[in-house]
């Protein structure tokens, strides 16, 4: 029998449950090592084929997922939406129907438009990996964070995580509430109002909303810093000085919390934006290691998948 | 073409005069002639109504027929024929088509078209303002005198209260009600579902419940300056609700309808991200529907209307934020009503009837929506205990946009009778 994974693929990080999670993040584990040797590639996927298909420019997922389908021996082709048919004008079903006739055996998919992987779903039958959907979740960053985060604390429950920034509009910490909540973690989620709206705390369990970066920080065992999504604000909440002001992260937050912190952001991150330089490069921050854990869990993901 | 009829022996429900017992109706010459024990037929055709519901004609009074200019999604004889299948004697049109009915000629090619291909009865409402741009007052006179029985900027409302008033103040001189869309676009601009819990969750822009009572609070308040009939289109939050009482007991002359989707289906509905679920008003949140059943429950609510939006097939199956709002209504109206509202015990069967008869008739002054002797010989026998399942691809629209197909229904249309014939059988 072919679970929910196989068959419809990897839509959303709300509806997995926690063996699930925690089976991918322990085959994300064994690929690990292989990350620093990149000539040993594995066969799993050998004579697969999986379409990555780029309707948002993006480079560090899409190149992530497409060495992950290369070291597990699939053939990856990657379609970005700019210069191909979909800016002359065909629709996405069209796109789609061209596609299923290419018969890939999985479609990997980044797309502006929340639900577009569910709305794929639907209409063809291959599984659909999101790669980011609009504002709605993008569940292997919130695995590869995860993984980042258990490489330096033994477990999730009980850890106070606070996720700053932009929560309104970010896939990224949708994906997070959901996956941090499944196993415990105290979730605070830090942002001005506007970007933060109240309906956010029923989200799952374990959440609570705070306006002041400062007690979202205090006891922080993880500060989530999310990227400033000019491109899905519709209307500026505040300026850029103010916003760095009262919601950018600088040495002196992270004394607030725990001392062993780990900063984490799902990059691009924007220096002087949302975290000051000294942080980016400090030692609490663990961007760099989440990049690198992207590669293993979208191995772990394709396997699961296609295996 | 016979416009004489016996329809014998049904339950008769005549919510204008109280009327429910079992009776015969017969319709002479295309009108109610009679209603009686037993009325003596001699040579006039019989519709055996027995174990059937005899009601006056349905009457919806916020359509979308598409034509002119849309008539890939719907056209007036299409619309009128899932008019007709869905139990609807007589359907009142919005003018957002191609051109906008804006003036008297648009007006008179929806009349004059109505004639030709449809026997069901077919009333325009006329733009508010031209092109229904929200800002010039469109030829309201003169499509008054060419057959609207209102006017309406829906799905396009009017922002400027200035402009709203000078519109009330003629529609008053003219008789006429004014039916807002109401929506603060402002407040709602960019959104696609209901704002709340669901929408956060999915990650979809919101329109919060605000926008639609800041516009009720505002036209109600230009209402009471200008002593215009007002009417509110799809009334869907519980803030609205309570509005509309209060302007009632005011004393305002001020009507509202709902959409059986605003009473059947919650936001909650949206989670697979199928655009069979966005409309305008976007679904509402549970307390908003229990606000709403039980506004129709009091008296509050004057009318069932469908909102009936067909949209071609390519147009729905797009990214969710792409799809246009608005899904079909006219064949499952009655069905949702009868199982949601009268089944479930929350209203009789006869006030359910008047929210499709004289309920709506009073908000235009239609002289339709009874059986009294001289009214038109409209009919509606339905079966409220019939069980059937709606299938989309069967049906009369040449749209498919419908979140009920596959729906189980408890009760539906039997035959729709306009001026003494039967202009649908089930």
């Amino acid at each position: 029998m072919k679970t929910a994974l196989q068959t419809t693929g990897l839509l959303d990080i709300e509806s997995l449950d926690r063996s699930e999670i925690e089976s991918i993040l322990e085959r994300a584990r064994y690929f690990q090592p292989l990350q620093n040797e990149s000539f040993r590639r594995s066969d799993t996927l050998r004579g697969k084929m999986i379409v990555n298909l780029f309707f948002e420019a993006s480079t560090r997922t899409r190149v992530s997922f497409e060495i992950a389908a290369r070291r597990l021996g699939a053939d990856a082709v990657s379609i970005a939406a700019q210069g191909s048919s979909v800016s002359k004008g065909e629709s996405l079903v069209d796109t789609l129907n061209t596609l299923a006739a290419m018969r890939p055996n999985a479609i990997v998919m980044r797309h502006s438009a929340s639900g577009a992987p569910h709305f794929l779903a639907r209409h063809l039958s291959m599984p659909i990996v999101n790669a980011g959907d609009g504002t709605h979740e993008h569940p292997t960053q919130a695995l590869l964070d995860a993984l980042t985060i258990l490489g330096r604390r033994p477990k999730l429950e009980g850890l106070r995580v606070a996720i700053i920034g932009d929560i309104a509009h970010s896939r990224v910490a949708r994906s997070n509430v959901h996956l941090l909540s499944k196993f415990g973690s105290e979730i605070v989620l830090c942002g001005p109002p506007a970007l933060l709206p109240r309906e956010l705390a029923s989200l799952a369990p374990g959440v609570r909303l705070a306006w002041d970066m400062n007690e979202a920080i205090q006891g922080a065992d993880v500060i989530m810093m999310l990227r400033v999504q000019l491109e899905r604000q519709h209307e500026a909440p505040m300026s850029a000085g103010e916003y760095f002001r009262f919601y950018g992260l600088r040495p002196e937050h992270i004394a607030l919390a725990k001392p062993d912190v780990l900063v984490m952001h799902p990059g691009p991150i924007n220096r002087g934006r949302e975290l000051s330089s000294e942080v980016a490069d400090s030692q609490s921050s663990v961007i760099l290691n989440q990049v690198e854990n992207g590669i293993a869990v979208r191995m772990a993901v394709l396997e699961r998948i296609l295996a | 073409m016979s416009r004489n009829l016996l329809i014998r022996g049904g339950r008769v429900i005549d919510p204008a005069s109280g009327l429910d017992a079992y009776q015969d109706v017969a319709i002479l010459d295309g009108r109610i002639a009679t209603a009686g024990e037993r009325v003596a037929a001699e040579g006039i055709p019989v519709f055996d109504a027995r174990g059937m519901v005899v009601a006056p004609g349905f009457i919806d009074m916020h359509v979308h027929l598409r034509e002119p200019g849309i008539e890939h999604a719907e056209t007036i004889e299409s619309g009128a024929r899932a008019a007709a299948a869905g139990g609807f004697t007589t359907i009142c049109c919005m003018p957002n088509t191609l051109p906008v009915n804006d003036s008297a000629t648009v007006t008179s090619y929806i009349v004059q078209r109505a004639r030709e291909v449809t026997k069901v009865n077919v009333f325009p409402i006329g733009a508010i303002t031209k092109g229904s741009q929200g800002e010039e007052l469109a030829a309201i006179g003169s499509m008054r005198e060419a057959g609207i029985v209102a006017i309406s900027d829906d799905g396009r409302p009017v922002m400027n209260a200035r402009v709203m008033r000078r519109a009330m103040e003629l529609a008053r001189a003219l008789d006429i009600p004014v039916i807002d869309h109401c929506e603060d676009l402002n407040l709602s601009a960019g959104g696609d579902m209901h704002e709340g819990v669901e929408s956060v969750r999915l990650g979809l822009r919101g329109i919060p419940s605000a926008s639609e009572d800041v516009m009720v609070a505002r036209d109600l308040i230009l209402a009471e300056l200008t002593g215009a009939r007002y009417h509110v289109a799809h009334l869907s939050t519980a803030h609205s609700v309570g509005m509309l009482a209060f302007a009632k007991v005011r004393g305002l002359e001020v009507t509202c309808e709902v959409t059986p989707h605003h009473f059947a289906l919650t936001d909650q509905r949206l989670a697979d991200y199928d655009s069979n679920y966005k409309m305008k008003p976007p679904l509402r949140m549970h307390g908003d529907i229990d606000a709403v059943i039980e506004g129709i429950a009091s008296g509050v609510v004057d009318a069932i209307a469908t909102d009936h939006a067909p949209h071609a097939g390519s147009d729905k199956m797009q990214e969710f934020e792409r799809c246009p709002f608005g899904i079909t209504g006219l064949e499952t109206a009655m069905g949702l009503s009868l199982t949601e509202l009268v089944h479930t015990g929350r209203i009789p069967l006869m006030r359910m009837v008047e929210l499709f008869t004289s309920g709506p008739a009073r908000v235009l002054k239609l002289d339709r929506g009874s059986l009294k002797r001289g009214a038109p010989g409209d009919v509606t026998v339905f079966d409220p205990e019939r069980e059937w399942v709606f299938d989309v691809q069967q049906s009369c629209s040449k749209s498919r946009n419908s979140p009920f197909d596959g729906m189980r229904f408890r009760g539906g249309p039997i035959a729709t009778i306009v001026a003494g014939e039967v202009v649908w059988r089930a």
